[in-house]
């Protein structure tokens, strides 16, 4: 093994996760600093400057808060959830280029940290196993609040995992790869997927918001309903862990949104043309084009839940199985055709 | 000889990654038929399909790794503990079945390994192991299996599930008229 090849690895490893603790640590940040913009409140803004400082004192408060372990629990399983949980979330991550191909003492390290050909499929698996670290949470608790998130996340993230589906399958139509540092190759050469198949790019951003618990799709946590849900049980790190991988799930999904629809880490060609970048400048450049884009998406992710309230569950399920899933299917014989009809928009 | 010190210690990686493999899968199985708690048994259910998924990987059909994942562990075995927790088992009573029902189960086992030994499965080591075509285990290899070779059993195949699926639902709803 070349040595350049081995640290450029491990370091891409600890570098991507080092920065998604990071951003979840901003990213609650931003969700309390932006809840309180949108209702017109302060939010907290006493620890460091504008309050930046407060994720790590709710960091450290998690670290020293007690860890109760309920009586009654299925012990084994109420420990490992929170476990299960926050590795699925890491691991669909790996699969996500963040940027294009950087040249170190003349090696080519790929800027994504498992860059192989069923690396879509991977990512779907991934969050499909995330479930259940929900499921056994809810289980394990031997609560009936918590057993009732448990359930509903279970039916609802099977009902949108098939959406989810579709929303990328169509992209896979167009791209003719499973492989997601192609599928971007291929958008900066052509245009961004989201031109094509504007309602693909719909169906999976809903599919994204129901995947990852978030309001107007939170029925498994449901505050005012089930107390916390699957987690009502948990407390200190295991509580945060499933903190952690609920926001790295939702920095997931906008990553593969970006990643799918609008041309992942590609630079917009009327701000790279300009500029004239090339080599590793270009590449530093793909990687802020890639931040800025998924920021963008996860503002998005904050302003949805503060804006919008939660559905009910029957409608839950109708807008999953009656309207998401036939549109995305509709989309995915869109791609079928436009492939057929014009081949030459997408070689 | 350096290139094949490398290959036999690939070699010994893989043996022991297989081992380890078998280890858990039968382990993983005995949990799922020995163990009281319906959901235990699911769970184990569930490492013992990763388990699986795990030698796909070791022959190096990343495709079929990632989609047995997908598909058994990640979708199908989610409803079965969904089911299991929404029915909220109890765990089984002790005293397990008796000394009839332990007999032909025996007895159907031992037919059952006669049977795969018959059908090809041999234990001894293969003495060539075949080259296998370069698009072996991907997912244009598969589509070109499936929607070439074995269309038309495919299809069948797949109007059967529907039939399957249809005759659930309509069994389903009758019931719910009643």
């Amino acid at each position: 093994m070349d040595l350049v090849i081995v640290i450029g690895a491990v370091a891409k490893v600890a570098v991507i996760v080092g920065l998604l603790q990071v951003s979840v640590a901003l990213l609650t940040w931003v969700e309390r600093r932006g809840s309180a913009l949108i209702q017109l409140r302060r939010g907290p803004n006493r620890v460091g400057p504008f309050g930046l400082l407060q994720p790590m004192a709710d960091g450290i408060k998690f670290f020293f808060k007690e860890d109760v372990l309920p009586p009654f629990v299925h012990k084994p399983t109420f420990i490992v959830a929170p476990a299960v949980s926050l590795f699925c979330a890491l691991m669909a991550f790996a699969v996500i280029p963040f940027g294009g191909v950087l040249e170190v003492s003349g090696r080519e390290i790929p800027l994504v940290i498992a860059n192989i050909d069923a690396g879509v499929l991977l990512l779907l698996a991934a969050s499909g196993l995330g479930v259940y670290g929900i499921i056994l949470a809810g289980w394990a608790s031997n609560n009936k609040y918590s057993q009732l998130g448990g359930l509903r996340a279970s039916a609802q993230m099977i009902s949108y995992e098939l959406s989810l589906g579709l929303g990328v399958i169509a992209v896979l139509v167009l791209a003719g790869t499973l492989n997601l540092s192609e599928i971007v190759e291929l958008q900066s050469r052509s245009l961004p997927f989201v031109v094509y198949l504007p309602l693909g790019f719909v169906v999976l951003l809903i599919a994204g918001f129901a995947e990852t618990n978030r309001l107007p799709f939170d029925l498994p946590e449901a505050e005012s309903e089930l107390v916390a849900g699957y987690h009502t049980e948990y407390s200190s790190m295991k509580f945060s862990m499933f903190f952690m991988a609920e926001y790295i799930n939702m920095i997931t999904s906008a990553a593969l949104l970006v990643t799918l629809y609008l041309g992942g880490y590609g630079v917009p060609r009327f701000i790279a043309e300009p500029l004239g970048l090339s080599g590793n400048a270009l590449v530093v450049a793909e990687v802020v084009s890639f931040a800025a884009k998924v920021a963008f998406f996860l503002w998005v992710f904050v302003w949805v839940r503060w804006t919008l309230p939660r559905f009910r569950f029957d409608q839950l399920m109708r807008v999953g199985w009656k309207a998401l899933i036939p549109l995305g299917f509709a989309n995915v014989i869109w791609a079928a055709l436009l492939t057929i009809l014009k081949p030459e928009w997408f070689s | 000889m350096i290139a094949l010190g490398v290959m036999a210690t690939m070699g010994a990686v893989q043996l022991t990654v297989f081992a380890l493999l078998a280890l858990l899968a039968l382990g993983s199985a005995l949990v799922v038929v020995l163990h009281r708690n319906p959901v235990v048994e699911g769970l184990f259910l569930v490492l013992h399909l990763l388990s699986i998924a795990g030698f796909y990987a070791l022959l190096e059909a990343y495709f079929f790794a990632v989609v047995q994942v997908l598909i058994y562990a990640g979708a199908i075995m989610v409803l079965i503990i969904f089911v299991i927790m929404l029915l909220n088992l109890q765990p089984e009573a002790k005293g397990g079945p008796g000394l009839v029902p332990v007999f032909f189960a025996f007895v159907l086992g031992l037919a059952l390994v006669l049977l795969l030994t018959r059908a090809g499965i041999s234990f001894a080591p293969e003495p060539a192991m075949g080259a296998v075509a370069s698009d072996f285990g991907t997912a244009a290899g598969m589509g070109r299996e499936i929607f070439g070779t074995y269309f038309y059993p495919f299809e069948l195949v797949s109007l059967a599930l529907l039939s399957a699926m249809a005759g659930a639902i309509l069994l389903a709803k009758r019931h719910l008229e009643d």
